[in-house]
């Protein structure tokens, strides 16, 4: 992994990151809404990568291990909820289900 | 002795008051009406062993019981003072006032509230006793505020039907004007004499005001205001006709025997005040003439009789103020004693047709009831004798003649005259009400099928004996108080006196013998002219009593509504509000924000998240 520099690195991640929360914002469909989540979770768990590779860490690899587990966590409650409000509302659209103004 | 029937005079109906207002309800209606009726009887009895055991009016009793308020010289006291004047008082408020409440019993049979009626009733007795028995101005003016809240409560006793408690809060504030005018007198008289003790103002007046100064006549001329509200004299008179909305006992009682003369009470009580202020003891007996004349032509032109009674009462106290005016002070309670004979009876006999032709009362549906209720027939019959001061028979003849005697011994023509015209008027609209509701056809089915009184005790009775007290066994029953009373000017002199009694004779006949002739023979004439042109006008003006309700609705009721719309918009409220409109605001927006799209929430926590960054970073010496 030698070669390349700490900042690419993180250039991307920050990439990533942005593109995953513009993904959040505008996007309509719930399924691509928790697909810009993943993004953005990894995104971060690059951004700890490419630090533990910089300065020779061992925690960032631990923490890119434990993004990974919150993500899968994530996107199962999020999938099981994304399920349940197809069934009562028939419809992807984040902006039907604002009945509870919560 | 003496002591304890004076206080237990009074205290027999305050314990009335307090068992029936405590009673919460738990009395039926018979219980109530024996307290309330018992009570006053107590009273009553009290205050005959009073009059018996001390005939002539000498000066019964004056004792302190306790203290009141102590303010550094402002120590106004609890303390009874009786002499002739308040014995003669305490009979009529006990002796008619029992009478009337016995005939209470009859007439409020089946009335929902019998407890209430009572406790109120039985009140205003104790505030009336209060008023005459206290022997200073201070005590005198709690009984006179509380037989004004007696007064408001017991007109407003239907309170179902808003315009009586319409007329309830009319007649309240109407005499509270008069009331206000009391209290500056009072405070005049504290702050000139240090003392509000009656005796002692009596005493310290002629010492420290010389005769017609500034000081007597303002301090006379407050008084005569509070007398004129309660009393109901012009121009304070317009609530008296519309406090007719209470049950017809309590007319009797409060508007036509007791309360309404306390204003002349009043003026007889200080008329060492008054003598010291003669142009304001003039004053009270024009205004008294005015009334007298104006409350008996406005009498003509009513259809309740009520109404009738009403301004009838207006205008006999008018008499009174006369008396009072001219400086005959006797007479004037002497009138006093007779006109609430009588009256109650007129009022008591109107309650028994009312009952009897289920609460008919308009002249114009009542008629052809002298053979069918011959008890309040005769009720009528007897006080309008006296109210046109039949001669020689009736007790107003006696009374009624004394002023006109005084007044022409003064040398006063214009009240003179004004009495004889007055005279004249009271044959016309007593003979048009005894006509109008006992002979001719019936006007309703009401009137064909009347079902009258038969209880003897509480119909009979109370009606029988006001009608024998109003014959001249009232007259004679009146101790006379002219050792209590500066000397009338009719005392010395009796030069024309008989000349006097034929006038007055003369304009009682002569008032019967024109409404007969109006009102037998000239009937259909007498239709004719009322029907339009200057007749119904007149009419008009006269059963609008001369348009004084029109006057004061434009000149003080409607700018008082005008002032209290615009006050209602405050400025200092307005920034007082400040704080509430602007969380409103803010409430409002917030409410919008919260629109449950989690696109929308995510989009300002990342601008939250964005400033709060910023921020950080671009802050000097922050640490990003």
């Amino acid at each position: 992994m030698t070669g390349i520099p700490m900042e690419h690195g993180l250039i991307l991640a920050a990439i990533l990151f942005s593109l995953g929360l513009l993904g959040l914002m505008l996007r309509r469909n719930m399924l691509f809404v928790l697909m810009s989540l993943e993004v953005m979770l990894n995104s971060a768990a690059l951004a700890f990568v490419v630090g533990a590779t910089a300065w020779n860490q061992p925690e960032g690899q631990a923490m890119f291990l434990l993004i990974i587990t919150l993500a899968a966590a994530e996107a199962s409650v999020g999938l099981a909820l994304m399920i349940q409000l197809y069934q009562r509302l028939r419809s992807l659209n984040l902006d039907a289900a604002s009945r509870m103004h919560g | 002795m003496t002591l304890s029937a004076v206080v237990l005079s009074f205290l027999f109906p305050l314990a009335g008051t307090l068992i029936l207002a405590f009673s919460a309800g738990r009395l039926g209606a018979r219980a109530s009406a024996f307290i309330g009726v018992g009570s006053v009887g107590l009273a009553a009895l009290a205050t005959a062993w009073l009059v018996m055991a001390h005939p002539g009016g000498e000066a019964v009793i004056s004792v302190t019981l306790w203290n009141w308020i102590t303010v550094g010289d402002f120590q106004p006291t609890i303390g009874l003072a009786v002499d002739g004047l308040a014995l003669v008082m305490m009979s009529v408020i006990t002796g008619v006032g029992f009478l009337i409440h016995l005939f209470a019993a009859w007439y409020m049979t089946g009335e929902a509230g019998i407890t209430r009626f009572y406790a109120w009733m039985n009140l205003f007795v104790f505030s009336m006793l209060l008023l005459v028995l206290g022997d200073n101005l201070l005590l005198l003016f709690l009984g006179w505020e509380g037989v004004g809240l007696c007064s408001y409560g017991l007109i407003g006793y239907y309170y179902q039907n808003s315009a009586n408690g319409q007329a309830a809060f009319k007649a309240f504030v109407v005499t509270r004007i008069g009331d206000v005018f009391l209290a500056l007198g009072l405070f005049v008289i504290f702050m000139e004499l240090g003392t509000l003790d009656i005796a002692t103002v009596l005493a310290r007046a002629p010492e420290l005001w010389e005769q017609g100064s500034a000081t007597a006549n303002l301090a006379a001329l407050l008084v005569l205001g509070g007398a004129l509200g309660k009393s109901a004299q012009v121009p304070l008179h317009t609530w008296l006709p519309d406090a007719m909305a209470g049950p017809t006992p309590v007319s009797a009682l409060i508007h036509a025997a007791t309360m309404v003369t306390a204003g002349v009470y009043l003026i007889a009580r200080l008329n060492g005040l008054f003598l010291l202020a003669p142009d304001v003891l003039l004053l009270v007996g024009v205004i008294g003439a005015a009334s007298l004349l104006l409350a008996a032509f406005a009498a003509l032109a009513q259809t309740d009789i009520k109404r009738v009674l009403a301004y009838s009462t207006m205008s006999q106290i008018g008499y009174m103020f006369v008396a009072l005016g001219v400086g005959a002070f006797d007479a004037a309670i002497f009138h006093l004693v007779t006109h609430a004979f009588f009256k109650a009876l007129l009022f008591l006999s109107a309650g028994a047709v009312i009952i009897s032709c289920h609460h008919e009362q308009d002249m114009r549906r009542l008629g052809g009831l002298w053979r069918k209720l011959p008890v309040a027939y005769g009720g009528f019959l007897a006080g309008g004798a006296a109210l046109v001061a039949l001669p020689l028979v009736s007790a107003g003849f006696f009374s009624k003649d004394e002023i006109l005697w005084q007044a022409m011994a003064a040398d006063q023509t214009g009240l003179l005259l004004a009495g004889l015209l007055g005279a004249v008027l009271t044959g016309l609209y007593t003979v048009r009400l005894i006509l109008g509701t006992f002979h001719g056809e019936p006007g309703s089915d009401h009137a064909r099928n009347p079902e009258p009184g038969t209880n003897p005790f509480t119909h009979h009775l109370p009606l029988g004996v006001l009608a024998v007290l109003s014959t001249f066994a009232g007259a004679w029953l009146y101790p006379g108080l002219e050792g209590l009373f500066p000397a009338a000017p009719g005392e010395a002199a009796s030069a024309g006196h008989s000349l006097l009694q034929v006038l007055a004779i003369g304009a009682a006949i002569a008032g019967l013998l024109l409404a007969a002739w109006l009102f037998l023979w000239r009937r259909d004439w007498l239709a004719e002219q009322v029907r339009g042109g200057a007749g119904a006008r007149l009419w008009t003006l006269w059963h609008n009593a001369w348009g004084f309700d029109a006057l004061f609705d434009r000149l003080l009721v409607r700018p008082w509504q005008l002032m209290v719309k615009y006050l209602r918009i405050d400025l200092v409220n307005l920034v007082m509000n400040l704080p509430a409109v602007l969380s409103r605001l803010l409430n409002a927006g917030l409410v919008r924000s919260q629109n449950g799209r989690v696109r929308s929430y995510a989009l300002v926590m990342v601008l939250g998240a964005t400033i709060v960054l910023m921020t950080l970073a671009l802050m000097p010496g922050g640490s990003a």
